[in-house]
């Protein structure tokens, strides 16, 4: 058995390990406890700054910090950053501010505060902004790693974070880990699964089912959304000749989306897409959620299944 | 940058009056009316209070004047141009292709803006991370800001007013525009704001009232403004909409609209120009 962390916690470590250069700022908007930059606000009052509960406040503060040559890193409930999107846009995307945000407690996943806090369409929006970094990444460790590679991206960024523990699959593997590139958790030739999140994980026990059928498939971590690593895309369109998408996310404009718009102009194949079928979640537990939402394992074997039966 | 006289600040001011309507007329767009409420505040700023250098627009140390109602730019523009940081020819690039003179002051665009504006409730949030940043850096720079009237509607204003003085924020100063009008009409139609001064003193501010078409009452406030430490300081400027011009002041008309030709002839003979 792996060991069990939350992707919130790698933020918040990663946080401590960038208190080494000074100009690293930490912007809390009254829930540090929960997206875990606590632990840098108890080592380092002096660099952060309580914006209170006022999001839209903090993304500019983060702006005006990131203009006189700081680093500033935000967090608040992945939902509660929706809410300051025009900032976003207008204030760090458009001037190109290195404004680090995170959105924690991301997807159905979050469980049983309910829909109003299980944000299933972060990913779709801050793609659509020039300049913004977009991630999601599956495990602490990962999370961690490229955490600590902002400081040196010189653009605003969005990471989504996780409430809950999920396996970690990348302790001993740190330096496979980089902004922009996928990773190839398991390789195969008869389907591509990119996956981000805590899909990843389903993706992977997915993968062991169809093994068991004799069935061969790839899983891929896309834990950068945008810049999308195109070449990997169609590296495995054409290796594989069938692709799924797997997102605790609305089908529409998260990984599934980035990766259809780029394969429909370059290498197209048949392509299902598991994610979040336009609609709110509601109250239940974490696995009740991904159950109800079709986002589980044996989700995910029928739509290889499927996408293989469309292969001509 | 030397500080100029009273009267060499009212001219300063007149000079950037005479652009912002040619500059409007030749866009035939933009907004006249805002931009010469501001535009003697603006004046007093550049014509010697602020510490900024236009050989260096960017030198890290510099005051910042941030322009939160952005679409004011045809002022903005003007008094950059009084100070050096851009061109008199460079006013002709307002709103064109490719000009430095954008809709909208940016600062990716424009050397001497020191914030992209254009969306209303923004800048003072924005004066909050600089000055938070002086304040890291142990640095003596102040922070000035320009809202409008009409602005303060925002809700996230009062957000960064709340912010600013609970991290008190002394090098943090604001500028309110109240022109009383915003697009559509007065704001007393609008939507009404009720005592705005005292609205900022229960935030935790450092008030002060004053005309902000007097430029000795202006720099006055600037020099009480930096007299003020602990909190932040802000300056309610009451000014009249589209001033120096009589066909504009306190006409909803010309929040967005531009002069016509004969229009232009009667602004600029009463900003004194031989036409």
């Amino acid at each position: 058995m792996s060991r069990m962390a939350a992707t919130r916690d790698g933020y918040g470590e990663a946080l401590l390990d960038l208190a080494d250069n000074p100009k690293v700022v930490v912007l809390e908007a009254d829930l540090g406890k929960s997206t875990k930059s606590l632990h840098f606000r108890k080592a380092h009052p002096d660099r952060t700054v309580s914006c209170g509960i006022g999001e839209q406040n903090m993304l500019l503060v983060g702006a005006g910090l990131a203009a006189s040559g700081y680093i500033p890193f935000a967090s608040t409930f992945a939902i509660f950053t929706e809410r300051a999107f025009e900032q976003m846009r207008n204030g760090v995307a458009r001037p190109n501010l290195p404004v680090h945000l995170c959105g924690s407690h991301g997807g159905t996943h979050t469980g049983t505060d309910g829909s109003s806090a299980q944000s299933i369409e972060d990913l779709a929006i801050y793609r659509t902004l020039p300049n913004v970094v977009v991630m999601h990444p599956c495990d602490d460790t990962s999370t961690k790693i490229l955490t600590k590679q902002l400081p040196d991206l010189g653009k605003p960024s969005y990471m989504r974070t996780a409430r809950n523990k999920t396996p970690v699959l990348y302790d001993g593997r740190e330096n496979e880990i980089q902004i922009g590139k996928g990773v190839v958790l398991k390789d195969g030739d008869d389907a591509a699964i990119f996956a981000c999140g805590v899909l990843v994980h389903e993706a992977m026990d997915a993968a062991l089912d169809l093994k068991s059928k004799g069935i061969d498939v790839a899983v891929i971590d896309m834990h950068t959304i945008k810049p999308l690593d195109t070449d990997l895309v169609d590296e495995y369109a054409k290796k594989c000749g069938a692709i799924i998408t797997a997102e605790d996310h609305s089908i529409i404009g998260g990984l599934g989306g980035a990766i259809a718009e780029h394969i429909v102009g370059t290498h197209p194949v048949p392509m299902e897409r598991i994610g979040v079928k336009d609609r709110f979640g509601e109250s239940a537990s974490s696995e009740e959620m991904l159950e109800m939402m079709g986002l589980k394992s044996h989700h995910i074997v029928s739509a290889v299944e499927s996408v293989i039966a469309r292969k001509s | 940058m030397t500080s100029k006289s009273i009267a060499e600040l009212e001219e300063m001011a007149r000079k950037c009056r005479i652009e912002i309507c040619k500059m409007t007329h030749r866009a035939q767009a933009g907004h006249p009316g805002g931009s010469l409420s501001e535009i003697d505040i603006l004046a007093a700023l550049y014509g010697g209070r602020l510490n900024v250098n236009p050989d260096d627009p960017d030198w890290s140390d510099r005051d910042r004047f941030i322009l939160s109602k952005g679409h004011a730019s045809p002022g903005m523009y003007a008094v950059l141009a009084e100070a050096g940081f851009i061109s008199k020819d460079d006013l002709k690039s307002y709103r064109v292709k490719g000009g430095v003179c954008q809709g909208h002051v940016d600062m990716k665009w424009c050397p001497g803006v020191d914030f992209s504006a254009g969306s209303l409730g923004m800048g003072l949030s924005f004066g909050m991370g600089c000055a938070v940043a002086a304040k890291l850096e142990g640095s003596e720079r102040t922070i000035f800001v320009m809202v409008g009237d009409g602005e303060i509607q925002e809700g996230s204003v009062w957000e960064a007013a709340m912010a600013s003085a609970h991290h008190e924020l002394g090098n943090l100063k604001l500028f309110v525009d109240c022109n009383r009008i915003q697009n559509d009409d007065f704001c007393e139609n609008q939507m009404r704001m009720f005592d705005i001064p005292a609205k900022w003193r229960s935030f935790g501010w450092a008030v002060k009232e004053i005309d902000g078409h007097n430029m000795e009452e202006i720099v006055s406030s600037i020099e009480w403004m930096d007299s003020i430490t602990g909190k932040p300081s802000v300056v309610i400027a009451n000014t009249v909409k589209g001033k120096g011009v009589s066909f504009m002041e306190d006409n909803p008309g010309f929040h967005g609209a531009a002069p016509n030709d004969e229009q232009l002839d009667i602004a600029l003979r009463e900003l004194g120009v031989e036409v």
